[in-house]
């Protein structure tokens, strides 16, 4: 049968909504270091927890955080998925792994791809870095990375880099009040 | 899916257009892919209810009795504005660019009204009441905008 003359049985009804999206102040920083290749954190006044990437506020406390703290583009895989659907507007080709990274020296997670690497190779604990794209296509992007790939590091074990990080807090609280 | 551009603003904090999308796709089921297939060829359809009543747009079931309609009825390109309301200024998803009317137009032998656009060029010429006729689009592919608009008869 012609496509004319077949029946109608679907029909396309995307739904668009245009918004216009202010960073606000933290992540406007944020994505001002990004536009240098740089990745800037900031760091709870409360928990001395590092926040990356920043919103501004302390997620525990709600306290603004106003210290910068630069990061390594270096991060462990906490947790990821294996993608098998094709995203419209994405050139990815599935399947692509979508990660929850931790920066070092950060305590916050954030998403983004991890390649450069057979799909099973990835496990939970994986060190990786950031690839990034040529410096020509830096925006005010976290695509200006375009993927986390294998350092070929030994894997990391997660408890004890969360209690890693909490011993770091608690030094960067100490240290704080003994300044004081 | 999500597209974003960045701009500086004049507070120095970024702002950047962010679009949402979701591309929906709907299965029509036989009644509406009917009406639907009937509008990319050009023709007009309604579906008896079980009361007789003539139902354009077509429904799977009769809006009374709730009991399933399968009886399609060929009906002509015209109709009459039942109600309307004029856009004085169209927004940007609108698909004609200049001042319009939504309009329920009763197809001639229907009994029920179609929501549709009558393209009368100004709210001086809208009356209820009024005869119209479909203006079909130039091109079709079984989609309720294969009906372009209604114009003036």
């Amino acid at each position: 049968m012609s496509e004319q003359a077949k029946k109608v049985e679907l029909i396309e009804c995307p739904i668009v909504l245009n918004y216009n999206f202010s960073a606000g102040r933290a992540p406007t920083q944020f994505l001002r270091g990004m536009k240098q290749g740089k990745l800037i954190g900031q760091r709870s006044p409360l928990t001395g927890k590092v926040i990356a990437p920043p919103r501004g506020a302390c997620p525990e406390s709600g306290l603004p955080t106003t210290e910068e703290v630069p990061l390594p583009d270096t991060a462990t895989v906490i947790t990821f998925t294996i993608v098998h659907l094709p995203i419209p507007t994405s050139a990815l080709e599935p399947p692509f792994i979508v990660a929850n990274l931790v920066l070092d020296g950060s305590d916050q997670t954030f998403i983004h791809l991890v390649s450069g690497c057979a799909n099973e190779d990835v496990k939970i604990g994986m060190r990786v870095k950031a690839k990034w794209k040529d410096q020509s296509e830096w925006d005010y992007s976290m695509d200006n990375i375009a993927y986390f790939e294998p350092t070929g590091e030994p894997p990391v074990d997660i408890e004890a880099l969360k209690a890693s990080r909490l011993e770091e807090a608690k030094r960067f609280l100490k240290a704080k009040a003994e300044t004081k | 899916m999500a597209q974003a551009g960045s701009e500086h603003a004049a507070d120095d904090v970024l702002r950047a257009s962010f679009d949402v999308g979701y591309t929906y796709q709907r299965l029509v089921g036989p009644v509406i892919g009917e009406f639907l297939t009937g509008l990319r060829d050009g023709k007009m359809q309604g579906i008896k209810g079980s009361n007789g009543k003539v139902i354009c747009p077509p429904t799977e079931y009769d809006p009374v009795t709730a009991e399933e309609c399968s009886e399609f009825v060929a009906l002509p390109s015209t109709g009459t504005v039942k109600t309307w309301n004029w856009v004085n200024q169209p927004r940007p998803n609108h698909l004609l660019k200049k001042p319009f009317a939504w309009a329920l137009v009763q197809i001639d032998g229907a009994d029920t009204s179609l929501l549709h656009m009558v393209d009368a060029g100004s709210e001086a010429a809208m009356k209820t009441g009024m005869k119209v006729k479909v203006r079909w689009a130039a091109e079709r592919k079984g989609f309720i905008t294969d009906i372009e608009c209604f114009e003036p008869a």
